[in-house]
């Protein structure tokens, strides 16, 4: 199973890289740093039937960096959920696939995402219902490091831990960039860790590009019962494309031709 | 004078009625209990009832996350915050989202009085008037609020229901069913139509009445669904009667008579007096006071009426001798 999540992971990476050059927008570098944690999900731990996307009790994940919507269509459409083909209709006029995922338009995408800081609050939501229903459906959402400067998270992550939402787990992707800078440069951030174990949260660190790890910690939720679940997943913005790696610009960047070509090749090389 | 009632009394007790019916209903709230009279809802259905501490994002994020997992959420609070400190999560999670969230916004308009603009919630027609999608119920009687209880609960998406703290008469005769989009005509009239909801339907009609002993024939309508308009209602109102007021709890910008001029302008253009806060923040004072200073009165309204008509019948006049 690990092969395929490594051919997946790297699948998302060229998909996605060709879907931001070919609209010619898009936001590569978080698409690269999430595309693992992506994989694990989707080919590893999510119970997610495509053929009936709105089952009652399937797991929810909730992509709350909804800019990264170039990976996450890419992984939904190599789930099954639509054709791989409509991959190449990204932001295209009148396209299901806009930039920013809307759960009325695209199979399995539970909800609207873009503005930042309103996935963790509707996973907490969900995570509820669940808890309420004593279901066994659980709740993860995967936000962006920078995203956390939004107080709505914190807001959620309170309300989480004070209703013993173990059935949620919240993934950072720890890339350390936003869209103008470091993260530590442009708000500081750390220690990170500490504040969610302050909030409540049983916390955990992993490499986000070690499918093993984060497939282990997945399946053995909850960390703590009774406890909301942190995973801080290290990644690197851009991972998987030597040029692109822990640079700052290619949060939004487009590349050229060319540079589609080189990333294409290196991915090309590391992949299976 | 009639008996008056508080809009929450009704709102708490058809809650109730449908939570009792209804497994899926939850109420979530940002520590608005007392205020939104949700206290008994709390006592009856424990396991249910959701506190997410004073937190107006997150209440409107997890209320749609709760939708996502096949509740029906009603989130109560003070309709300024409801609206106003989560308008993002509003437009997004419920509008965009179509999520099957009811938000009940409780002591609307200036309610809060003396309180202040910052308790004020005169700007939420307009605010969430603009958003796709979010249906917008303002009732006028306790009887309205219990029926729109009932009718948003059935319809499937968002809505923005707006209740008073302000006690107020009942206005609708023995019979009345409520229908979201559809206007209620209170009073037949030929020479104007004054279009009002929530709390301003009773003044209208007293202001009507007035105008009737002047030998004014005033239709009255209760525009209770803003949104969606009742399209035809205001038209053939325009077009039958010649003028329009309008008169509501809320801006002159955006709300209730925005709505209707938009409606009239396109379909049949009408003179009209838009009657509300003149964009401009509330002074110090209680509420029915700010009512007096604003002009929110039966005389304010059919002051406005008088003057519309009147202002039409000198320009038949001079139309004429121009012939």
């Amino acid at each position: 199973m690990h092969d395929d999540l490594v051919k997946q992971a790297n699948l998302i990476r060229r998909r996605s890289l060709a879907m931001v050059h070919r609209a010619r927008l898009g936001h590569p570098g978080g698409d690269l740093s999430s595309a693992d944690i992506l994989s694990v999900l989707y080919f590893g731990v999510l119970r997610i039937d495509p053929k009936d996307p709105s089952a009652p009790d399937r797991d929810r994940f909730i992509m709350s960096k909804g800019h990264c919507s170039g990976a996450l269509y890419a992984a939904l459409a190599a789930a099954g959920f639509f054709p791989l083909e409509d991959l190449d209709t990204y932001m295209q006029p009148l396209s299901a696939l806009n930039g920013h995922p809307d759960r009325n338009k695209v199979p399995g995408v539970e909800a609207c995402t873009g503005p930042l800081g309103h996935g963790l609050p509707i996973g907490a939501g969900a995570a509820l219902a669940a808890k309420m229903d004593g279901a066994a459906w659980r709740t993860y959402v995967l936000v962006g490091d920078g995203e956390l400067q939004e107080g709505s998270n914190w807001e959620a992550a309170m309300m989480a831990a004070h209703y013993g939402l173990d059935n949620l787990t919240v993934i950072v992707d720890r890339n350390r960039f936003q869209q103008g800078d470091a993260t530590e440069t442009a708000m500081r951030l750390e220690p990170l860790a500490d504040k969610w174990r302050a909030f409540g949260w049983t916390v955990a660190e992993v490499d986000g590009h070690d499918h093993e790890a984060l497939w282990s910690l997945l399946q053995g939720l909850p960390l703590q019962p009774g406890k909301p679940n942190c995973l801080i997943a290290h990644t690197h913005k851009g991972k998987g494309v030597s040029f692109m790696e822990d640079r700052v610009e290619w949060h939004h960047r487009v590349p050229s031709g060319e540079e589609l070509d080189r990333a294409l090749e290196e991915l090309e090389a590391h992949g299976q | 004078m009639s008996e008056l009632f508080d809009c929450r009394q009704a709102f708490a007790q058809a809650l109730e009625e449908l939570a009792s019916a209804d497994p899926r209903i939850v109420v979530v709230t940002n520590d608005s209990i007392g205020s939104s009279n949700i206290t008994n809802f709390r006592k009856r259905f424990p396991e249910r009832f959701v506190n997410v501490g004073i937190a107006e994002q997150n209440l409107i994020g997890v209320s749609a996350g709760l939708a996502n997992g096949g509740k029906t959420p009603f989130v109560c609070g003070a309709a300024c915050f409801l609206t106003g400190r989560s308008l993002e999560q509003v437009k997004v999670d419920l509008g965009y989202g179509r999520a099957n969230v009811k938000l009940c916004g409780m002591s609307s308009g200036m309610a809060y009085g003396a309180l202040g603009p910052t308790h004020h919630s005169i700007e939420d027609l307009a605010w969430t008037r603009v958003i796709p999608n979010l249906a917008i119920v303002v009732p006028a009687d306790p009887e309205e609020t219990r029926q729109a209880v009932h009718a948003i609960a059935r319809t499937d998406g968002p809505v923005f229901l707006r209740v008073s703290r302000m006690p107020v008469p009942a206005v609708h005769p023995a019979g009345y069913q409520f229908q979201i989009g559809r206007a209620a005509v209170l009073r037949e009239g030929t020479d104007v139509t004054l279009i009002a909801n929530g709390t301003m339907v009773s003044r209208a009609l007293a202001a009507a009445g007035m105008l009737g002993e002047e030998g004014i024939q005033a239709r009255v309508l209760n525009l209770s669904t803003l949104k969606p308009l009742d399209r035809e209602a205001v038209i053939s109102a325009a077009g039958e009667t010649g003028a329009i007021v309008t008169v509501e709890e809320h801006s002159i910008h955006g709300g209730l008579g925005s709505a209707v001029a938009e409606a009239v302008v396109s379909a049949a253009p009408a003179p009209m007096r838009i009657l509300g806060v003149p964009g401009v923040f509330a002074p110090t004072g209680p509420t029915p006071w700010l009512f007096e200073h604003f002009g929110l009165t039966a005389q304010g309204i059919r002051d406005a009426a008088r003057e519309l008509v009147y202002g039409r019948v000198r320009d038949e006049a001079q139309t004429r001798t121009g012939d």
